[in-house]
């Protein structure tokens, strides 16, 4: 993008190119007060992590203590479980159905624009007071962490299917199944030779995406009583303090891979990077 | 374009239609069985229980109808709770909404150097993504009243507490806007990229600097967009649960509608079922808003 608009600027006239490349003094300063603003809560969540400390103990104590907990790992392994049966969950309902609208049924997708919008606007605390009474109905469905997993698939459902949507608008869909029928192959082996290796990068962002909110989400968790990465964060935050700052930073350390990973994926990815959760 | 191989078909002899409107309808109902797994799964986990609130707000414990849910929101301690909220949620919204567009604005001028813009669009992907209790923790960690800059500025003869405090309004709107900042920045820099260049040029020829430009040109083409996306802000803010349960706030509607599933209240749900109606109603009002905020924008910019 940088390319394109310093490319057009230049047969300019050398005025309006000077006028162009300097900053005004204003832009700075709202750069540097974002900076400051986004930086100092991280300044300060390293520095108290490493606050507290006895002589004798490592500067590293209160995350030695953590990783040393046996609940840290398996609340870890638990948020890690319910991301991947997420991810799994909604790739299985989503791709062939956005697939399948953009080649049978385009009437269908300002339908599906719609309703792909409704889990971003409706409250999780609202979809929760009426999702518990079903979910209390059948003990048997409570007490499986899977449930979380069925209803992340909704949190997830804005981002995944503006990742897909955006990976089968920029691929000549129809061309690439025509040849696929003429060459013998059925519906379902088109989808997986053909238009799964063409929709990569949409189908790992989108992914990334789904585990950022998958490990970050607390409130369904807790409300419904399961002992998750976040829950377990904010369980030892009000007792131990400082070993819940270590958890916060390596929790900002999480997201800040999994989004870097999402910037490095390019275009495809970036195109995923919409925004995510309301906690 | 919806059926391809029927499409075709439709072009044979007369002899064939009827064989082929029969494939064709044959063809629709399996075309349409396609998608019938993801509307079962959106029926059951987003259609259903959200239309049930609504149901249930208007629904006597015994099954007959009545008004008197709703009248709950309107008695103690809900009424202070909702208007909190919506000032929270207003208040971060506006705060966040100026600055991301001006930090959007600044990150797209061409004299800034290459590498501040993935720079601060990717720390704003993460930004915007990082919240709920590990956001609440960090920020007690700097605000609350042993965090790290308290007591710097305390060592400089700054005494904020107890005037501020972190669930306080300018507290809790300061920990919101470390989540809708930069997701207004993300929201603000494809629609300033939609502002077109030859405006820009036109103005500049006429002898308009930065400042006339968008003063006469920028502001008011942008006006709706930017308002639409400050009610998205409002919106995003006013369903927040778990930055504000880790921050201890709890006279929020989405606090006390928690509180009832978790039976600390001894679970009416009745008054839950109310209040989460409530915020519905508020939610809708945001969605129309937008949307009419919306239309107008797509009128001038691509």
């Amino acid at each position: 993008m940088a390319q394109v608009s310093t490319a057009s600027a230049a047969p300019a006239s050398h005025r309006l190119r000077r006028a162009r490349s300097r900053v005004p003094l204003w832009h700075v300063l709202w750069l540097v007060l974002a900076a400051i603003f986004f930086l100092l809560p991280i300044y300060s969540v390293v520095r108290f992590s490493l606050e507290g400390i006895l002589p004798g103990q490592g500067i590293f104590h209160w995350y030695q203590t953590v990783f040393d907990d046996p609940n840290f790992r398996s609340s870890f392994w638990l948020s890690v479980q319910i991301s991947l049966e997420t991810v799994a969950v909604s790739l299985v309902l989503m791709v062939p159905t956005v697939f399948w609208i953009h080649l049978r049924l385009p009437r269908l997708r300002p339908v599906m624009d719609l309703i792909t919008i409704l889990p971003f606007v409706v409250p999780p605390i609202v979809l929760i007071v009426g999702l518990a009474p079903y979910i209390e109905k059948f003990s048997w469905l409570a007490v499986r962490p899977e449930v979380l997993a069925f209803i992340y698939v909704v949190f997830a459902l804005p981002f995944l299917y503006r990742a897909l949507d955006g990976g089968l608008r920029a691929i000549d869909l129809k061309t690439l199944v025509e040849a696929a029928e003429s060459l013998g192959s059925s519906i379902p082996g088109t989808l997986f030779r053909v238009i799964l290796p063409n929709l990569r990068a949409a189908i790992i962002g989108g992914s990334l995406l789904t585990v950022a909110i998958c490990m970050g989400e607390y409130t369904v968790a807790s409300l419904l009583g399961f002992f998750t990465f976040p829950n377990y964060t904010y369980e030892i935050g009000t007792s131990t303090a400082y070993e819940g700052v270590a958890l916060t930073f390596i929790s900002f350390i999480l997201v800040w891979a999994m989004m870097l990973a999402l910037y490095l994926l390019g275009r495809g990815g970036r195109a995923a990077a919409g925004v995510a959760i309301r906690e | 374009m919806a059926l391809v191989e029927t499409a075709e078909g439709g072009l044979q002899p007369d002899v064939l239609a009827g064989t082929v409107s029969r494939k064709r309808r044959r063809a629709r109902r399996w075309t349409f069985l396609g998608v019938l797994p993801f509307f079962a799964f959106i029926t059951l986990f987003l259609l259903i229980p959200t239309g049930k609130i609504v149901l249930d707000t208007f629904e006597t414990a015994t099954g007959g109808f009545t008004l008197s849910n709703v009248d709950a929101i309107f008695h103690a301690p809900y009424p202070s709770a909702f208007e909190f909220s919506i000032e929270l949620s207003a208040l971060s919204a506006l705060w966040g909404g100026i600055l991301g567009f001006l930090v959007a604005n600044a990150v797209l001028h061409h004299g800034i150097p290459r590498w501040v813009r993935p720079a601060y669009l990717s720390f704003s992907g993460m930004a915007a993504n990082f919240a709920g209790v590990p956001l609440a923790f960090a920020f007690t960690a700097t605000l609350g009243s042993l965090g790290v800059v308290t007591v710097l500025l305390k060592h400089l003869g700054i005494n904020i507490y107890p005037t501020f405090s972190l669930q306080g309004l300018l507290g809790a709107s300061l920990v919101y806007l470390f989540f809708q900042f930069p997701l207004m920045i993300l929201l603000m820099v494809p629609v300033i990229e939609g502002l077109r260049k030859e405006w820009r040029e036109a103005a500049s020829n006429l002898g308009a600097g930065s400042f006339g430009f968008w003063r006469h040109i920028g502001l008011p083409v942008i006006t709706p967009s930017l308002l639409g996306l400050m009610v998205l802000l409002f919106g995003n803010a006013f369903s927040a649960y778990a930055t504000a349960y880790a921050l201890g706030i709890s006279n929020l509607p989405t606090i006390q509608i928690g509180q009832f599933v978790n039976g600390n209240n001894g679970y009416d749900p009745q008054d839950a079922y109310a209040l989460a109606f409530g915020m519905i109603v508020v939610i809708v009002i945001t969605i129309i808003i937008y949307s009419l905020l919306q239309r107008r924008t797509s009128r001038w910019l691509k």
